[in-house]
């Protein structure tokens, strides 16, 4: 019992590191990318090729002085970057990293928990993070944040409808909630007896969760919550010093997670093309594939950045519009026909 | 009547379904933006890497020194006169006995001020300047906090003995030559 807590303990503290190492670096990431797609260099004063940057910003970020409004609800409003900081730090114990690792004939997992209902935990404990913006936005007592905290939660709940029904459809295709058992399904397979990654069976379910992704992750085009040109900022107008730096470490962490979560669902996790082929060691193969996983997460987080810098942001009511005539029918669609399909093939 | 072949004619047509997807237009949005990340960066990084400049370029002012060292300016206040905005200041002095060393002439600015903050860097003082006393260079002027430290006096605008500030680019054949003609007609203007 005591080993199992000590691996599992490691386990967490190695993942959390990495979280928040990937989110911190994240951010480095996205102010290079932006500048390298606006034909700039970037950051590169601090440290070789700006290494340092993001420890310079964390410690910008202590430094600072910390100023809670006066006419503000003091404990909402520490409470609102906490909830926030939170939940996007608590979808990561649901993502299998990796397959198994045998040390001394004990086989350990490099997933936290395999809960039979994972993928419904990660949904819910992302749009619990919607509190935190809510919260913080309403304790700020300013037009502004209350503005953007009610476009982030009118936000995350159209959009979390078409994510919920196109992963529905993903669900009904393999049968089983648990992230590591759909990661399992798209496994290589041997001897011309393929499994292929989900985004060849659900390529408009896949397009509509990650687009809903973008949206759930108040990413450009969909950062209307805090569009700094309208809103000043959006919920965190009043939010100063790590307090800040911890909403958008969220903002960063959801990024993370979520490319984990599109990697996993749709794009076969740990799994890599012929990986039952290379006759290497099961240790060998399962730090492999844990370096494939890591590989299409970073893509993802480099597509994100990609979109943000790409693409204009949407007016209000073209979001809703979005969400609810296009994304919502389209996904109901998706829906009806895997069902159809389904049937179909299984008689 | 058509000025150019550029212009496009302005349609209020319902889009096509493609158009309406959007996908096929963000698509190529995200190649033209791809493209850019692989572009050569146009960034010059400025203390490492220095833009070059024009060999006329307009930057910091010296106070030159003749071929024996001593100060060319004789406070005759041309450069003041001629500054369009009004940064340049001067006290005359009358040079004693053992100074012919230092100045050249019997009238030497000892004060000779310029307020950084006020120049527009146009070059109306080296061109108003009788005396090949003063120019503008390729240097640049460094920023600062506060604004007192922008207004150099002599112990900044004069060269030193050793250092000498080249400036042969701009002091050409033909400069020369335009700075006697207006003095000539200046001449030709005053005796009509």
């Amino acid at each position: 019992m005591t080993s199992f807590l000590l691996y599992k303990l490691i386990l967490v503290v190695i993942i959390f590191t990495i979280t928040l190492v990937v989110a911190m670096y994240a951010t480095y990431g996205e102010r290079k990318v932006a500048s390298f797609l606006q034909d700039r260099i970037g950051p590169n004063r601090a440290g070789p090729f700006g290494i340092l940057q993001p420890l310079a910003d964390g410690m910008k970020f202590f430094m600072k002085e910390e100023i809670i409004p006066d006419v503000s609800n003091k404990f909402l409003f520490i409470l609102g970057p906490c909830i926030a900081i939170t939940t996007a730090l608590m979808a990561g114990v649901l993502i299998p990293w990796g397959g198994t690792i045998i040390i001394g004939g004990q086989e350990y997992s490099l997933q936290i928990a395999d809960i039979n209902v994972g993928i419904l935990y990660v949904f819910g404990v992302v749009s619990i993070g919607v509190y935190g913006i809510l919260i913080g936005g309403w304790a700020s007592n300013n037009k502004f944040s209350l503005l953007g905290a009610i476009r982030a939660s009118a936000q995350m709940i159209s959009y979390e409808l078409a994510m919920g029904i196109s992963i529905i459809a993903l669900i009904m295709m393999t049968g089983t909630l648990s992230l590591n058992e759909i990661t399992l399904q798209q496994a290589g397979g041997t001897d011309g007896h393929w499994n292929f990654w989900n985004v060849v069976y659900q390529p408009v379910g896949f397009l509509l969760f990650i687009i809903c992704a973008f949206a759930e992750c108040n990413r450009a085009p969909f950062d209307l919550p805090e569009c700094e040109t309208e809103l000043v900022g959006g919920y965190h107008t009043e939010y100063s010093s790590m307090k800040l730096g911890f909403y958008l470490f969220a903002e960063y962490i959801n990024m993370f997670i979520s490319s984990a979560v599109i990697s996993t669902l749709y794009f076969g996790g740990y799994n890599f093309p012929f990986m039952n082929e290379l006759g290497l060691d099961h240790n060998t193969l399962t730090i492999l594939g844990t370096v494939a996983l890591f590989a299409k997460i970073f893509f993802f987080i480099f597509f994100f950045m990609w979109v943000r810098w790409t693409l204009p942001r949407f007016r209000y009511d073209q979001l809703m519009n979005l969400g609810w005539k296009s994304l919502l029918p389209l996904s109901i669609a998706n829906l009806l026909v895997t069902a159809i399909v389904l049937i179909l093939t299984q008689k | 009547m058509q000025l150019s072949t550029r212009s496009k004619v302005v349609s209020n047509k319902q889009m096509t379904f493609a158009e309406r997807l959007y996908l096929p237009a963000i698509l190529s949005g995200l190649s033209i933006t791809i493209k850019h990340f692989f572009r050569k960066k146009a960034t010059i990084s400025y203390p490492e890497v220095k833009r070059e400049f024009s060999e006329v370029y307009r930057g910091q002012h010296v106070l030159k020194r003749d071929d024996q060292g001593a100060e060319r300016c004789t406070a005759c206040g041309l450069c003041a006169v001629a500054c369009p905005a009004e940064a340049i200041t001067m006290t005359a002095a009358e040079r004693k006995k053992g100074e012919e060393g230092l100045y050249r002439e019997e009238k030497y600015a000892s004060t000779y001020e310029i307020n950084m903050l006020r120049c527009i860097f146009c070059g109306l003082c080296e061109e108003a300047c009788p005396k090949e006393a003063i120019f503008l260079t390729d240097r640049l002027v460094p920023t600062d906090f506060g604004r007192n430290s922008f207004i150099y006096g002599k112990d900044k605008l004069v060269e030193t003995i050793e250092e000498r500030i080249d400036v042969s680019k701009r002091q050409t054949e033909a400069v020369l030559e335009f700075k006697q003609q207006k003095q000539l007609s200046h001449n030709i203007n005053q005796s009509k």
